[in-house]
């Protein structure tokens, strides 16, 4: 039986043919957590990219299915309101446009996919109000331009609450731990952690080890030159924690 | 969504009585000179002072020649090739729709325009009949009772001589510039509202109503005069592409503002801005002009610009009353090969006058934007305060923005700022987006409307929401 994400030899390059995927095996099933580590160009952000359908990546060979289908013949918005949900390294701002507004429309547009009715502005109020307490966040984010004037720590806290709101199916975490203090970590973690669900597979990438401590992954994959060199469970971060990547590459 | 279709066929509703078909056709021979200018006037039934201010307008135009400071690159008009009057041609245009340029069609579909009014505005001949015992009656009787005129530029001429006597050229002169004074001379149609001391006009006068404002042609002259204490909002323009066989447009819109009085004008230009090559597309040249003749008046201009193959158009204000504010809220996009240099004039003339421009500028495909503004400060003009604020937004690398602020201030007290910024929409923002779900159309409709919001928050709610579905459609296949 095939995994809920199944990703077979992936190789791929960026726009100016540099390969930096070079051969990647991974099975995610629901209600797993998944952490991927590596050093700084080892392709962990790359492969984020890939699997949400970001343009400027050539596949050049193996397969990703995502709950059996094709997921590289998807455009990145079918992705995304198939459940596939990305929270950004680096969040992007939107002047001008409501954060609560942009929220509608995604949740609208998921929502339409999965054949569900459309909210209005009073039902979406409604959850948002839910999501919030949930996730111990307040409301001030709700009212200002996407992302515009956000600190590190709101960007990252409002990607983790549009997580809440969209529910999606397979969750991938960007470096959600860069540029956050150590107040700031416990609260996203946290709301991670909430969304942990039997139907939700989550992959959190992340440089350090800091994160795991926080949010508990049940596996942990170790990325270098595009390929994953070793897969094991939580222990394998302490381990790499300790060791450093060099000594771990040199090893592998 | 539901509101939007309820206003989309509210607004159609209007359209349904806003045509008449009793036009007697007749049409002046090709060519420019006195006696098209008698021909006209003649023709309209005038009195002898309105053919004598043409006549003086057509010398002034005659000394005049086309201005060349704008940045744009216009093909040569033959201004004596054209004919000056002429009515309605109902066999000149497409026969069928079958005929009709079939962008132009999929854009009617998508704003939404009912199929009936389709033909009508992509210039096909029909004769269409339409209910003749209308809304429009009902807001005639309506606007009757509170004293305010509201009627056609030519009707005004015949029963409100005077008023039209006193206003007209009071803000735009005759020889004001090229077009200006080639409309004076040959002006065909347009509209004219007059609001008593003290009437806060109950609804917003809309050219959707107004019976004839669809043929009043390509010489359209509006006069708008607010008396003392009075509120006016009008609307001008459709969002729906409308085609017209005559290239070249040059319209003129005056208002006046007396003491206390306030006037909003709101338009949505979408003329025929040409085909992706920038065939057959509309030469706009408007001349439109508030004087905030009383102290304590108000004049602000809302436009949203996206048809048109060129515009060449400054709204501005003559801000002469002691206290009196000028605005000039404005989006103008140029997608494909469309050319747009528009903008304002803020002229201070009385004491503690304040203006606010912003301007938001959308350049996509090969189009050509330029912001041009003019704030003016006299001596006299105690404490005047000026806020700009021009951003232009880039779609694409081919396109291209152009912001010109002239300043001239004259008085120490004046404070006057200035604020621009030229942005481009960026991949990151575009995939943020579609990672959130939003398809590419929606998620470049969403930036653009969050670049407009200043400006769109400034139109009347229904003119808002036709506005924002508008500026999507415009973009178009403008990101690949």
């Amino acid at each position: 039986m095939t995994s809920f994400l199944e990703i077979k030899n992936l190789h791929a390059r960026v726009a100016d043919g540099r390969e930096i995927l070079r051969g990647i095996d991974l099975s995610v099933n629901t209600g797993e957590v998944h952490a991927i580590m590596g050093p700084n160009g080892s392709g962990k952000s790359t492969l984020a990219s890939v699997l949400t359908g970001k343009p400027g990546y050539e596949v050049t060979q193996g397969s990703v299915h995502y709950e059996g289908r094709d997921l590289l013949a998807l455009a990145a918005d079918e992705r995304a309101r198939e459940g596939i949900f990305l929270a950004f390294q680096y969040p992007v701002e939107i002047p001008g446009v409501n954060n609560m507004y942009f929220l509608r429309a995604a949740l609208n547009a998921v929502r339409k996919q999965r054949g569900e009715k459309e909210l209005d502005a009073g039902q979406f109020l409604k959850i948002v109000r839910e999501k919030l307490k949930l996730l111990e966040i307040g409301e001030d984010l709700l009212q200002r331009a996407v992302n515009v004037g956000f600190s590190g720590g709101e960007k990252k806290r409002n990607e983790i609450f549009q997580m809440a709101m969209l529910e999606p199916k397979l969750a991938i975490l960007d470096e959600t731990d860069s540029g956050l203090d150590i107040d700031a970590l416990r609260v996203v973690a946290s709301g991670v952690n909430r969304l942990r669900d039997p139907k939700r597979a989550i992959v959190v990438i992340t440089h350090y080890q800091r994160l795991l401590d926080y949010i508990v992954p049940d596996f942990v994959h170790v990325l270098n030159d595009g390929r994953i060199v070793r897969s094991g469970d939580k222990s394998l971060a302490v381990e790499l924690e300790k060791r450093g990547y060099a000594d771990f590459v040199r090893a592998a | 969504m539901d509101t939007l279709d309820a206003l989309r066929s509210g607004a159609s509703e209007g359209y349904k009585y806003g045509f008449v078909t009793d036009i007697e056709s007749e049409q002046a021979p090709p060519g420019l000179n006195e006696e098209t200018v008698r021909f006209i006037s003649a023709k309209k039934g005038e009195p002898e002072w309105l053919l004598a201010w043409r006549l003086d307008a057509f010398r002034h135009w005659q000394t005049m020649s086309e201005p060349h400071w704008a940045k744009l690159r216009v093909a040569p008009i033959d201004y004596q090739a054209a004919s000056y009057y002429s009515a309605p041609k109902p066999k000149s245009g497409p026969k069928s729709l079958d005929e009709v340029d079939p962008e132009l069609l999929k854009t009617y579909e998508k704003l939404g325009v009912p199929l009936a009014e389709r033909a009508a505005l992509a210039g096909v001949a029909v004769d269409a009949v339409f209910d003749s015992v209308s809304v429009a009656t009902t807001f005639k009787e309506t606007l009757a009772e509170l004293g305010i005129i509201f009627c056609s530029f030519g009707e005004a001429v015949r029963e409100h001589p005077d008023l039209v006597r006193k206003y007209l050229g009071s803000v735009v002169p005759q020889g004001d510039n090229f077009f200006a004074a080639l409309n004076s001379a040959v002006f065909s149609d347009g509209s004219f509202a007059y609001i008593p001391p003290g009437v806060r006009c109950p609804m917003e006068l809309s050219t959707y109503f107004r019976i004839n404002a669809a043929k009043s042609g390509q010489f359209e002259r509006t006069l708008l005069v607010a008396d003392k204490g009075s509120y006016v909002s009008y609307l001008e323009g459709c969002t729906a592409p409308q085609r017209d066989e005559n290239q070249l447009h040059a319209a003129v819109v005056e208002l006046v503002a007396l003491e206390g009085a306030e006037i909003k004008y709101s338009t949505v230009q979408n003329w025929y801005p040409g085909d992706a090559e920038g065939k057959g597309g509309i030469y706009n040249f408007v001349t439109k002009r508030g004087a905030c003749r009383g102290a304590n008046s108000k004049i602000s201009w809302t436009q949203v610009e996206t048809g048109s193959a060129i515009t060449w158009k400054y709204p501005s204000c003559i801000l002469e009353g002691d206290n009196s504010v000028g605005e000039f809220y404005s989006v103008a996009i140029t997608n494909n090969l469309q050319q747009a240099d528009t903008g304002t004039k803020m002229i201070h003339l009385g004491r503690n006058t304040r203006s606010t421009i912003i301007s938001k500028g959308i350049s996509a495909g090969r189009g050509q934007n330029t912001y041009r503004g003019l704030v003016r400060v006299q001596p006299k003009a105690q404490n005047a305060r000026n806020y700009t604020q021009c951003d232009s937004l880039l779609i694409g690398s081919k396109c291209g923005a152009h912001t010109v602020p002239y300043m001239e201030v004259r008085n120490s007290t004046a404070r006057v700022e200035h604020e621009a910024t030229t942005s481009k929409i960026s991949d990151d923002q575009l995939f943020y987006c579609r990672q959130r779900g939003l398809s590419q159309e929606d998620a470049l409709s969403l930036i653009v409307n969050g670049f407009c919001k200043e400006v769109l928050k400034e139109l009347p709610m229904e003119f808002a929401v036709e506005a924002q579905k508008l500026l999507a459609v415009s973009l178009e296949g403008s990101v690949g």
